[in-house]
């Protein structure tokens, strides 16, 4: 990609990741793009958290669920990991705790597929900071 | 239709699992089973007023649900779409009940501006960072801003060190810039080392570009070229991503030379530490870097004036970086509204110990240890009673019930006997004893001391000596004035932080939990049973029954007695290892 030259380019590009995310999101067909992402802070991956990543990657191909599975930074909850967060499209994301293999398939089974919540998710308790430029 | 039924800890002690058998039921008696769906999430963090149930996707909270309200949740709400207004919250200060879960206080209790991007964003992948307003504030401050704008920014927003100590972040800038040389260094302190402390690790593994950002920044604004990470080699994660950081930043053209087409140049290179704690002193740290003994030196000189390799250095905390960015995006004004009056912003805490929800959390200063502990964390594990928290690492000081209510600032935790530290918060319960607990941290201490100075190489292993006598049963009342008398001398004298904060811990048990010290001296018992020495294993006749579980399980023999015949534990013998108790299926063991 091209070196950054100037605040314009900054400006632009991150105009470009925020479309890219945009369409993402916006993709006609509802089941497209599911986006998961895997806490990967030493804590995460000390509790599985990659066993949990390679599966739901393996997991969501062969059940051909189209899906972005990214890994992240400590979401904070130590006592559930390792966390993932998932976010259908047009959906507000929601966090799952203690998920090992088997809970990731029944995550991708009921919650992905079929939008039947499952057990373990934690509920949202801070405020960020983007909302109230 | 989704009904979240709370599954944490405290709302399951109140039954949360009989709610949840009840709303099932109310719903298959209505025929209401396949629309309506309830779920058991994990804590809300609101565990005062649980147990909680949350209505989705109308976002109705309600709270201290009891399994008989069940019924009216379902008919009320769930069939004819009205909420039942006497479980709603109410707002403790307006009287007024609030349906909707984002307008409640306590939703605002935990802000993130230090952690904005921990578990948000792939710490790999810069594009990510650059979406969320990543190296806006630095692109901002070289072609907007001039370096003195840049610290009067800073200055005003009222930041302070979040390492520990607290001194003001502007200033410490302004210090490094008015200071003239050929080669200035802007330094990251990360070298977090108290026991259960990980905010920086954190931020560094979730969020790395944001630290690369803020030392750009603060290169740009003291005239500095080149940038320093000195981090312990026990962190691979955060080196890992450290260096994919600095490799992408440069790639962008956002390190190395005329960054955002300006003549301002900065790199950032790391340098690693073995891991010792005195490392984390700011000239212990600079020695290390300059590949000399972790040993500090006296201040001043201060490393603004004379740091690494003798050239005017300015050395901030991970965490206090972190911030930078966003008070360069979002102005002074803003942050400085967050926070006390004397300490603004947030604070990161890793909470760890006793506690439900162990992990890492931001709240804004002045959020008290209360609503940290007993809200957001959750409350303290199966049910028993608070006792302590130690904040500060083993450089501060534990709080005790008396001071759940106390804002948590800078100048509140040194008033009340602790200090801020750089965020760990270890929660004790009413089986941990204060004694071993200062104990702990001076073993701690005496380990890593340097040696450099006497108070503290040979003060603190005395002041172990002590503690270990007491923790025996071997100590006299005299100790214990012996214990405040050396701690008062080695926080005196003492050359660097270490030193002078060490026997913090001492004086703040001694404080507060002088009677126990005084149990252990006296009646040579442990109050909380931790001390193995002041412990006796004995059998309740009444209850054995003769198995000889214990007596076989036993590693050193110390248990006699014939089959059905109640036994006997020798004193002398036994060591007091705990596995008998945990055989004997009829409580005919106790300790005292």
């Amino acid at each position: 990609m091209a070196k950054i030259k100037t605040l314009a380019d900054l400006k632009k590009m991150k105009e470009d990741m925020r479309t890219k995310v945009d369409i993402r999101e916006k993709a006609d067909t509802p089941e497209n793009y599911v986006q998961i992402k895997v806490g990967m802070a030493t804590s995460g991956i000390a509790s599985g958290a990659k066993e949990v990543m390679d599966f739901l990657i393996e997991a969501l191909e062969k059940r051909n669920i189209e899906a972005v599975v990214t890994q992240t930074g400590d979401m904070g909850y130590s006592y559930a990991e390792p966390t993932i967060e998932v976010k259908k499209p047009g959906e507000e994301p929601i966090v799952f705790g203690y998920v090992d293999t088997k809970k990731a398939d029944e995550i991708i089974e009921k919650y992905i597929k079929l939008g039947e919540l499952v057990d373990g998710i934690i509920p949202v308790n801070y405020q960020v900071i983007d909302d109230d430029k | 239709m989704h009904l979240l039924v709370c599954g944490g800890t405290g709302c399951r002690a109140a039954e949360s699992d009989a709610i949840v058998t009840n709303l099932q039921q109310e719903l298959e008696k209505n025929g209401l089973q396949d629309q309506v769906q309830v779920v058991m999430t994990g804590c809300f963090g609101f565990c005062e007023k649980g147990p909680i149930v949350k209505v989705s996707p109308d976002n109705t909270f309600y709270t201290q649900v009891k399994p008989e309200d069940a019924a009216e949740i379902v008919a009320e709400h769930v069939v004819k779409g009205r909420q039942v207004n006497r479980l709603l919250y109410k707002d403790p200060e307006k009287k007024e009940t609030v349906s909707d879960s984002k307008h409640m206080d306590f939703y605002k209790k935990q802000i993130r501006i230090a952690l904005r991007n921990c578990g948000f964003i792939d710490p790999e992948n810069l594009d990510e960072y650059i979406a969320r307003d990543g190296y806006m504030a630095l692109g901002r401050c070289l072609t907007e801003l001039k370096p003195q704008d840049v610290i009067n920014e800073i200055k005003e927003s009222g930041l302070r060190g979040r390492g520990g100590g607290g001194f003001p972040t502007g200033i410490k800038w302004e210090i490094a810039a008015k200071n003239d040389a050929d080669q200035k260094y802007v330094v990251c302190n990360a070298d977090e080392g108290d026991p259960g402390a990980f905010m920086d690790r954190s931020i560094l593994e979730g969020d790395p570009h944001a630290v690369l950002e803020a030392m750009a920044i603060c290169g740009y604004s003291t005239n500095a070229t080149k940038g320093l990470i000195y981090i312990r080699a026990e962190y691979p994660l955060a080196i890992k991503r450290l260096k994919i950081a600095i490799d992408q930043a440069r790639e962008y053209g956002l390190l190395g030379k005329n960054i955002f087409g300006t003549d301002f140049e900065f790199d950032i290179e790391l340098r690693y530490g073995a891991g010792a704690f005195v490392c984390g002193e700011e000239t212990s740290l600079i020695h290390s870097m300059e590949g000399l003994r972790g040993e500090p030196t006296i201040k001043p000189p201060y490393p603004a004036e004379s740091g690494y390799l003798g050239k005017p250095t300015n050395v901030n905390n991970v965490e206090t970086y972190a911030n930078i960015p966003v008070i360069i995006n979002k102005g002074a004004n803003w942050f400085n509204k967050i926070g006390t009056e004397k300490s603004k912003g947030t604070k990161v805490f890793a909470l760890a110990g006793k506690i439900n929800n162990v992990g890492l959390i931001e709240v804004p200063m002045g959020t008290t240890l209360r609503e940290v502990i007993f809200e957001i964390g959750g409350g303290i594990k199966d049910g028993k009673k608070f006792k302590a928290v130690q904040t500060g690492g083993p450089s501060g000081g534990c709080l005790t019930e008396e001071h759940l209510d106390t804002p948590i600032d800078f100048d509140n935790l040194v008033q009340a006997g602790s200090m801020m530290g750089s965020g760990g918060m270890i929660v004790m319960d009413e089986d941990d004893c204060m004694v071993s607990m200062a104990k702990f941290y001076l073993d701690f201490t005496v380990e890593e001391s340097c040696g450099k100075c006497s108070p503290c190489r040979i003060g603190n292993k005395r002041l172990y000596e002590l503690l270990d006598r007491i923790t025996q049963g071997k100590g006299e009342m005299e100790d214990l004035q012996r214990l405040r008398n050396m701690s008062q001398v080695i926080k005196d004298t003492s050359l660097c932080g270490l030193g002078q904060t060490s026997p913090n811990p001492v004086l703040s048990t001694l404080d507060n939990f002088y009677d126990e010290y005084v149990a252990h001296v006296t009646d040579k018992k442990c109050p909380a049973g931790q001390c193995k020495d002041l412990m006796t294993y004995t059998i309740i006749e009444e209850n054995c029954v003769g198995c000889t579980a214990c007596a076989r399980v036993c590693p050193v023999g110390a248990i006699s007695g014939e089959k059905k015949q109640v036994h006997n534990i020798d004193p002398e013998i036994c060591i007091k290892c705990g596995a008998c108790i945990e055989r004997c299926k009829f409580d005919a063991i106790i300790v005292k």
